[in-house]
């Protein structure tokens, strides 16, 4: 239980996927426009992370490892999360269009969204056990989700603010980002697991 | 983690040809089965659409991409020519697509109405300060006498993505038409409303290339081409083309044809034919129309 509580606690904060380990950028930078698409992206990435590790750690526990097939890794995790993506695409498209309009592109590049990949790796490497990957899973998305809305919520704030001509857009964007960055560089150490 | 090598390699490439096949094939199964219970019914003209654009997802467009684009079209939302990239061969594939006539966005091209330059209209103070216009307007409404004339500072030039307008040796912006594509970015950065998009059409007509709505008094002490209001064109178009607007003439290029009428009896020299624009500004003297008017002038 302990060890789920700090996994919790390390990737949501200590080691945030996007403000620490500078995962999944792309979409940090690309939907933290508005709030509701932020929101939108958060828990798409939440289901596809979760499951990705979910089901990434069966293939690998149950049938790469016994098979000896380690070097198949990657190849098989890219197959594992385009699934997923695609099929959150599919049904993203029924259930919310409007959801499914906002994400736009960002949608079918979660597929390429390293935080995804790494999630699913460091979960092997870190030799984590079912639950611990699932967990580990969970709270990575959630640390990027977190990541995410706070960009989404100083973005908001931004477009009302009278920013200097040169810092317009991408510029002050990038400048927030690492900002946000050193704020949480405050949790390193905390807490190791 | 440690590879264990007790399997010969030719049952290890079996292994990983199955267990991916298998994998895959799951996958692919649990997709379509997806794909029958959340399906949408898509417009297939949003499919048609989609394959006919370039598919480079660039945005330019203003949509995520180009499936958002293809939808916004068959909505009905944007113009088929809303693609940059795909030109005017998208644009007549698209319209194909659609069933429709192609809209034929007239080509226009960007056309500065100021020519009182450095040295015809009179600067009222030095100014010093940020080379922008829009900054030395609000700085005591510009350092120009006339409060509608151009600042040739530049904002125009900045904004221009085609390099098709700089400022000239007299210090007024000059348009190469050649360059010009009509986006209208200029026009836009252009505190002062000086430039105007006109519809190129082989540049037929004449111009009044002044903005200021003053007093014809007010005008000719700020600058001595100015338009002066003095109507004397109005009165000598044969085609009743030209007309006032708040002390300023203005010449309707649809109605024009190029008589020259207009060009000899301005008494500030204000009136030139558009294909003029470009040189006008190195030659004025040259002009033929413009010499005599110069001589009745004086």
């Amino acid at each position: 239980m302990e060890t789920l509580l700090s996994i919790i606690f390390i990737y949501i904060l200590v080691d945030n996927f996007v403000l620490q380990r500078f995962f999944g950028i792309c979409p940090f930078l690309g939907v933290s426009r508005k709030m509701e698409t932020a929101i939108g992206m958060s828990m798409a990435v939440i289901f596809v992370m979760t499951m990705a590790t979910l089901v990434t750690w069966l293939l690998y526990t149950f049938v790469l490892d016994r098979f000896n097939l380690q070097y198949l890794q990657i190849v098989t995790f890219i197959l594992v999360i385009a699934s997923l993506v695609q099929l959150v695409e599919t049904t993203l498209r029924k259930i919310s269009p409007t959801l499914y309009q906002g994400l736009g592109i960002f949608l079918p590049l979660i597929t390429t969204n390293c935080a995804i990949m790494a999630v699913a790796l460091l979960a092997v490497r870190e030799e984590f056990a079912f639950i611990e990957a699932v967990v580990f899973g969970v709270a990575a998305s959630l640390g990027f989700s977190l990541a995410l809305v706070i960009m989404a919520g100083i973005r908001e704030r931004l477009e009302l603010a009278n920013i200097p001509d040169v810092l317009q857009g991408s510029a002050v964007t990038l400048i927030t980002a690492g900002i946000l960055s050193l704020a949480f560089q405050g949790f390193r150490g905390m807490l190791t697991l | 983690m440690t590879i264990r090598y007790e399997v010969n390699l030719g049952v290890q490439i079996i292994y990983a040809i199955i267990s991916l096949g298998l994998i895959g094939l799951v996958f692919g199964v649990l997709l379509s089965v997806a794909a029958r219970i959340f399906a949408v019914k898509v417009d297939p003209r949003v499919d048609k659409i989609k394959d006919v654009l370039p598919g480079a997802n660039c945005g330019a467009c203003g949509y995520a991409g180009c499936v958002q684009f293809a939808e916004a079209v068959v909505r009905g939302e944007v113009n088929p020519s809303g693609c940059i990239p795909g030109g005017t061969e998208t644009e007549k594939n698209l319209a194909a697509e659609l069933g429709q006539e192609i809209a034929e966005t007239e080509p226009v091209v960007a056309t500065v109405f100021c020519i009182g330059d450095n040295e015809k209209a009179a600067d009222l103070f030095l100014y010093d300060g940020v080379e922008d216009c829009a900054v030395a307007e609000r700085f005591y409404g510009g350092f120009k006498a006339c409060g509608y004339g151009c600042l040739g500072l530049g904002n125009c030039v900045r904004v221009c993505p085609f390099e098709a307008i700089e400022i000239g040796s007299h210090g007024l912006p000059v348009v190469d038409q050649a360059a010009c594509t009509g986006c209208g970015l200029c026009v836009n950065a252009c505190p002062r409303d000086l430039i105007k998009t006109l519809p190129r059409r082989s540049n037929q007509g004449h111009l009044v290339l002044c903005s200021s709505h003053e007093r014809g008094k007010t005008v000719s002490k700020a600058c001595s081409v100015g338009c002066i209001a003095c109507r004397a064109c109005v009165k000598a178009c044969p085609r009743e083309a030209i007309d006032m607007d708040e002390k300023l003439a203005v010449i309707d290029i649809d109605k024009c044809d190029d008589c020259g009428e207009c060009v000899s009896v301005c008494p500030p020299v204000t009136i030139y034919p558009r294909t003029a624009i470009p040189e006008k500004l190195a030659d004025v003297e040259n002009r033929p129309g413009v010499a005599a008017a110069s001589e009745d002038g004086s």
